[in-house]
């Protein structure tokens, strides 16, 4: 299932990415106000940027470690079998 | 290789716990104030992805030229590292954009080379698991012209006109007050990045060593 899903969210991906890059500017951009010299009332909090930021790559990272971690495993795993294999045709 | 992995990572974890500590103690840059210090993090992750790139590029064109399947199995694994590491320098990049520049993303020419060099990486990777027999050569070419976009990458600020700051920031930011401070900081995260990157880098070969011994048992079982 996910190798067919994969495919074509990928695709989805790398149509819409060149097509959202040639949208025309938005009325807001039109009139550019810098971000730090809004209202106090009208400026985004930093700390959930910043929060979510290192969060996100305590997740990447523990997440990365995960995969490898499994990958080793699965090979280790068909190492284990492929020996098995070998033993059993050799009596 | 294998030897220096277990006290690289105690290393990096150290200085990873470490890191949040040097990070609240360091002085608010006065402009940005508390989101400029996504920065800490931020920089030294695409330092990680240079080095890759360096490994990745020198790795390939020494499989390429002179056949060493050891330099084919770092290449890969800097590939993916890069693609790691890029991935949060862009994430990070974005989150630090919707605070500072209102907008979580812009094309312009840092973040779309940025995006385009993740595409590259990605595209490697691909290659290398879907491309059949030969992938490891092809993907070896995408890891030297994706390596080569680097410098085009960093010097794309100076280059064309972007939003994002130029290379010239991280210079004129020693010279504000506490900058020495700041600059000691993104060192230290720098140095525990460039730490885990090579935990990770051995962690990521140890899998193509045993794929390449897993290659070996299929073809010794064959004959």
């Amino acid at each position: 299932m996910s190798k067919r899903v994969a495919p074509i969210l990928v695709s989805l991906f790398l149509l819409a990415a060149p097509l959202l890059a040639q949208q025309p500017p938005s009325a807001a951009q039109d009139g550019f106000v810098p971000a730090n010299e809004l209202p106090p009332g009208q400026q985004l909090p930093a700390a959930p940027f910043l929060i979510g930021a290192y969060a996100f790559f305590l997740g990447l990272m523990l997440f990365y470690l995960w995969t490898i971690w499994r990958r080793i495993g699965k090979v280790e795993e068909e190492m284990r079998a492929l020996e098995r294999r070998a033993h059993g045709g050799g009596r | 290789m294998k030897a220096l992995f277990v006290p690289l990572v105690v290393v990096a974890a150290a200085m990873f716990v470490y890191a949040p500590i040097a990070i609240a103690n360091a002085p608010y840059e006065s402009t940005m104030l508390l989101v400029q210090k996504v920065f800490y993090f931020h920089f030294p992750a695409w330092i990680a992805v240079t080095a890759g790139l360096v490994t990745c590029g020198v790795a390939s064109a020494v499989y390429l030229f002179k056949g060493s399947a050891r330099a084919d199995r770092i290449g890969a694994a800097s590939a993916e590292l890069v693609v790691i590491f890029a991935l949060f320098g862009i994430v990070s990049g974005s989150l630090w954009a919707r605070k500072a520049w209102g907008v979580w993303w812009q094309w312009d020419a840092r973040l779309t080379m940025a995006f385009l060099l993740e595409l590259i990486f990605c595209g490697y990777l691909l290659v290398r698991k879907f491309g059949g027999p030969g992938a490891e050569k092809l993907a070896a070419a995408m890891g030297i012209f994706g390596a080569a976009t680097a410098p085009f990458v960093y010097k794309s600020v100076d280059w064309w006109r972007t939003v994002h700051p130029k290379t010239s920031v991280m210079t004129s930011l020693t010279s504000t007050p506490g900058g020495t401070i700041m600059w000691g900081v993104v060192w230290f995260c720098a140095g525990a990045f460039l730490l885990l990157y090579v935990a990770l880098l051995i962690a990521r070969m140890r899998l193509q060593d045993l794929r390449a011994q897993i290659d070996q048992l299929y073809l010794a079982a064959e004959d």
